[in-house]
């Protein structure tokens, strides 16, 4: 059944216990998401150092698990990495989500997230938090 | 338990199977199924006399308008209205609210009145006087809901203190709780304010007898009592139809029209102007003609054992909550499982063939009271049986085991 191919053990593990949760300092900039049809909240916030690399990030959210598992998922995607490579990470994500584009990365335990392609409701679900860093990412560079 | 199983066979879409399994519709608050006379007296409207209304002087014009003014009477007649002229089609609930806001109320209401509103409303009765409040000083106040899903009316008589309408739904399509409408317009009244009442979710399930309670304004929309989408009604009584400013101008709504002013038609067309939803008005008339045919009350019992039976069987489920607990109840019902958030659970359900709704259900305020963002709803109509309470009840427990609890 497709389901399971949905619910994988690792969203569901990732929806229980969700990594990076929580708030940095209130200083940093937050992007605060949710859509409005279902009520899924996200807020993101995100420390890049001077080497332009993503030295920490975190989340606050409620919702169901396509969208909570897929942001403590992007959390553990993107810690560490350069900016560049998160760019990368994030177009190759979106692929993975529309099926259209490249996917140019290894995305890893993302791709847990695939079956979702086949829910196009669910699609939103799995994005949110995606729309959320790239909307502080845009904000980081223009500061 | 009383059995209307014989009527599914006049539901052409419930014969489907969805995913390998036969459709369990559950989402019956949202909008209900169409029977085939309803679809038939659509198709022989376009098929046999398709044209215009109150206009043309051939022979099926003079059908068409027939037909479309015999719809009117028979909503009048199934909701006991005094008179037929007091029926107004608009294009849903939503419409019929916004209709009396923009007009009656914008007419009516100045600046330090205030309005009483519930805090089980549907955003389609917060939303338009949210409009209204915008563009003069009218308070909004609201009548608590209290922890069991019921409008604390404790304190209506001081509520009412300066209000000059009482809006508020006759059944909540979150928690399923039906409200003492007559009681409440008795109160209302003697303080001196006009009473709407929104009865989406009350016209479909129950028989409702507007002498009864005696309210002023009454809202619902046909699609969810077995009728087409686009077309909804609003009733007032004519006094007050009659000093109100039309809603919309143009066709069908003027009594004679000068290059720099026109007068009005009188009541119901001054609020229908332009073609209106001849195919949908008459397709609603099949619908209250079948509904009656079932009889309201036999609709409303079934309604009733259906809601007792599937409340006992969901809770039988742990960690499964209910919203609402009122006596006084309809169909819709709300629920979260702990651990499982309602869209998983819808997604999970829909896979086997089961239609729910999860959400906000567009009353975010009481989502809000309740302290969740969305809860699942399960509605159920006289076309639903027993059985698929108990489907719903196995998709349920599939679900929490998907999501590694034990059931
Ligand atoms: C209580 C209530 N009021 C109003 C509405 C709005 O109905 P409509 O969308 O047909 O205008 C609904 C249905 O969604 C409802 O359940």
């Amino acid at each position: 059944m497709s389901l399971d191919a949905l619910y994988q053990e690792i969203i569901l593990e990732h929806y229980k216990n969700p990594r990076n949760f929580g708030k940095l300092d209130e200083s940093r900039a937050k992007a605060h998401y949710e859509n409005p049809s279902c009520g899924d909240q996200i807020d993101l916030q995100i420390l890049i150092n001077d080497d332009n690399v993503v030295e920490d990030i975190r989340f606050q959210g409620r919702g169901c698990a396509i969208s909570q598992a897929s942001a403590s998922l992007m959390t553990e995607a993107v810690k560490g990495k350069r900016l560049d490579e998160v760019e990368k990470i994030i177009e190759s994500f979106t692929s993975l989500m529309t099926g259209e584009g490249e996917i140019t990365v290894e995305l890893g335990d993302l791709e847990a997230l695939e079956g979702v392609k086949k829910f196009p409701v669910r699609v939103k679900c799995a994005m949110l938090s995606w729309t959320a860093l790239k909307s502080l990412l845009e904000r980081e560079k223009k500061s | 338990m009383m059995d209307l199983s014989r009527y599914r066979k006049d539901f052409p879409i419930l014969q489907q199977t969805v995913k390998g399994r036969p459709l369990v519709y559950l989402d019956n608050a949202a909008t209900a199924q169409k029977p085939l006379c309803v679809i038939e007296a659509v198709d022989q409207y376009y098929r046999e006399y398709n044209s215009n209304v109150h206009r043309g002087l051939h022979t099926l014009s003079e059908r068409a308008t027939r037909a479309y003014e015999e719809a009117r009477e028979k909503v009048a007649r199934f909701i006991r209205a005094p008179r037929s002229e007091e029926i107004i089609f608009t294009r849903n609930t939503t419409e019929s609210i916004n209709l009396v806001a923009y007009t009656w109320a914008r007419q009516f209401l100045k600046s330090g009145d205030a309005i009483l509103l519930s805090e089980m409303e549907h955003h389609s009765n917060l939303v338009p006087w949210h409009l209204l409040r915008e563009e003069r000083q009218i308070e909004l106040r609201f009548i608590p809901v209290t922890p069991a899903g019921e409008l604390d009316l404790s304190q209506l008589k001081s509520l009412l203190d300066g209000v000059k309408l009482v809006a508020v739904t006759h059944m909540s399509n979150v928690l399923g709780t039906v409200n003492p409408v007559e009681m409440i317009t008795a109160e209302a009244h003697a303080a001196g304010a006009k009473v709407l009442i929104d009865g989406a979710q009350a016209v479909p399930h129950m028989p409702v007898d507007l002498q009864a309670i005696d309210c002023d304004f009454y809202a619902f929309s046909g699609h969810k009592m077995c009728g087409p989408t686009g077309v909804g009604v609003l009733w007032a009584k004519s006094e007050i139809l009659r000093e109100m400013p039309p809603f919309l101008g143009g066709g069908e709504m003027i009594h004679e029209v000068f290059l720099d002013r026109s007068d009005y038609a009188d009541i119901p067309n001054k609020f229908e102007a332009g073609t209106p939803n001849i195919a949908q008005a008459i397709g609603l008339g099949a619908a209250v003609d079948y509904l009656s045919e079932i009889g309201m009350d036999n609709v409303w019992r079934h309604e009733q054992e259906m809601a007792a039976l599937a409340i006992e069987k969901l809770k039988s489920i742990k960690g499964l909550r209910i919203f609402g607990e009122s006596a006084h109840r309809g169909a819709a019902i709300s629920f979260e499982i702990e651990g499982v958030h309602p869209h998983d659970l819808a997604t999970i359900l829909d896979e086997q063939g089961i239609a729910i709704r999860a959400g906000h259900h567009c009353a975010q305020p009481l989502m809000r009271k309740f302290n969740v963002q969305s809860t699942a709803r399960a509605s159920f109509y006289f076309y639903n049986v027993p059985e698929e309470i108990d489907i719903l009840v196995e998709g349920l427990k599939t679900a929490k085991r998907m999501f590694g609890y034990v059931t």
